[in-house]
């Protein structure tokens, strides 16, 4: 769910009516794309592309920010130095990465400040995912690993999108990001081969996580609003159930095989290749997107705190006079 | 708000005001260049948010040298940057067919034998 493309019902509505758009326009459009052309910032794009973009793009880069805070917190509780370098590195990362999205999404006409705003004022969303508390170590080990390995498919899938800005800066964050995937993997595999203890507590995260990981990939495919367009204009690229499939197929071995156990008695791979696992609570899903989870004041009241107490810097480095332009690519 | 994060806490963020916020900051952007070795060109890499050509240089360094290899990075103000408009690209579709500007579109060896043979040199 990091460039979630989930539709309300009135988005999938708005996304078939493209009667507004000259119709030569448009099909000069969808056609670079069917070629595989990228779309860049000041070519001719459909209002609605643009639209979802954004909204895409600047959820994106909440959850990079957003999703610092949970590790963030355990930098100064790392167990070793090492640790604690490699998570320092990945923290920091993260908000670059949440800076290469907000630059993305500026070139389509939103200024990195008014997403800002908007995530702070609620208006724009981030990946649920980052509600959920990292109560112990172990929890590091399984973002890092899992957290980010969903991400990953995620990110691969996405960036074989239309619009240059986005599909570049994806790129060098799926770079960076194999380095996150590597010291998580590393942190899960010594807490899983470590003492009894170790392996307890990874156990218990990987439990706690469970739900929240199948939830990351947004609603089933038959609950969630649908739009031809987003897929035609390659927004879209992957459905819901068919990323969640390809995390689960790449994951679960590399869980069972150091002797872990996964919360579902019903997970299981059919003859077909797809996974079948347990109703993972949808209405728990959607209760917590819309505010009700364990952090989500705690993750906002962070960043508002971060925006009021920092105000006065920003004010300073001000120079009136500039003229803002949005940038080039 | 009782968080599990030590630092949250000492914070005491439930003091902090609700309401709306509004950013009041704007800081202009800045294309930058990143250059991987002395000798090779700059390419453009990216933006970042500044409001001196000093703040542009660090937060440059942060986001676009962390990793491999750098000699040096370039940043101008995105609005100092003149382009031309994309859908101009037109203006450079005769170029391929500029034959007479190719070194391949020299011939004259056949030439050269011809005129031998006729001249039996």
């Amino acid at each position: 769910m990091y460039g979630s493309t989930n539709l309300t019902e009135q988005d999938a509505k708005r996304m078939s009516d493209t009667s507004a758009e000259d119709p030569q326009k448009l099909a000069e459009f969808e056609d670079r794309i069917a070629r595989g052309e990228k779309i860049e910032p000041d070519d001719w794009m459909p209002a609605e592309y643009r639209r979802q973009l954004i909204r895409m793009i600047e959820q994106h880069a909440h959850s990079e920010i957003v999703g610092a805070l949970p590790e963030g917190t355990w930098i100064t509780r790392a167990p070793n130095f090492r640790r604690k370098l490699a998570l320092i590195a990945k923290v920091q990362d993260e908000i670059g990465h949440g800076q290469l999205l907000y630059s993305a999404a500026e070139t389509l006409g939103k200024t990195r400040e008014q997403m800002l705003d908007d995530l702070l004022n609620g208006r724009s969303k981030y990946s649920n995912i980052f509600n959920y508390p990292a109560k112990t170590w172990a929890d590091i080990a399984v973002i890092g690993f899992l957290v980010d390995g969903a991400a990953i498919v995620n990110q691969v899938i996405n960036s074989k999108g239309s619009y240059g800005p986005y599909c570049r800066a994806l790129e060098r964050i799926c770079y960076e990001e194999s380095f996150h995937l590597k010291q998580g993997h590393d942190n899960f595999v010594y807490l899983a081969t470590g003492t009894k203890q170790q392996r307890e507590m990874l156990q218990d995260a990987i439990n706690r996580w469970y739900r929240p990981l199948l939830h990351f990939f947004g609603p089933p495919d038959h609950l969630s609003a649908h739009s031809e367009k987003l897929m035609k204009w390659k927004v879209k690229l992957a459905s819901n159930d068919d990323m969640r499939n390809q995390f689960l197929d790449q994951y679960v071995p590399k869980i069972l095989e150091l002797g872990l156990t996964l919360p579902d008695p019903n997970l299981r791979k059919n003859a077909d290749g797809r996974w079948e696992f347990s109703d993972p609570d949808w209405e728990e899903f959607k209760r917590v997107i819309n505010g009700d989870g364990p952090c989500n004041k705690e993750r906002l009241a962070v960043r508002r705190y971060a925006e009021l107490a920092g105000r006065w810097v920003r004010e300073a480095l001000m120079k009136p006079n500039d003229t803002y332009k949005v940038p080039l690519a | 708000m009782k968080s599990l994060d030590p630092r949250v806490n000492r914070l005491n963020l439930s003091q902090t005001s609700e309401g709306e916020v509004h950013t009041n900051t704007h800081l202009v952007t800045w294309e930058v260049f990143h250059q991987e070795k002395r000798g090779k060109q700059a390419v453009h890499v990216g933006i970042v948010h500044a409001s001196t050509p000093e703040m542009a240089l660090i937060l440059a360094k942060e986001q676009f040298a962390r990793r491999g290899r750098t000699a040096n990075l370039w940043v101008a103000r995105t609005s100092d940057i003149y382009t031309f408009r994309t859908d101009d690209e037109d203006m450079f579709a005769t170029v391929p067919e500029k034959l007479f500007r190719e070194p391949a579109a020299y011939k004259v060896r056949e030439r050269i034998e011809k005129f031998q043979q006729q001249n039996k040199c």
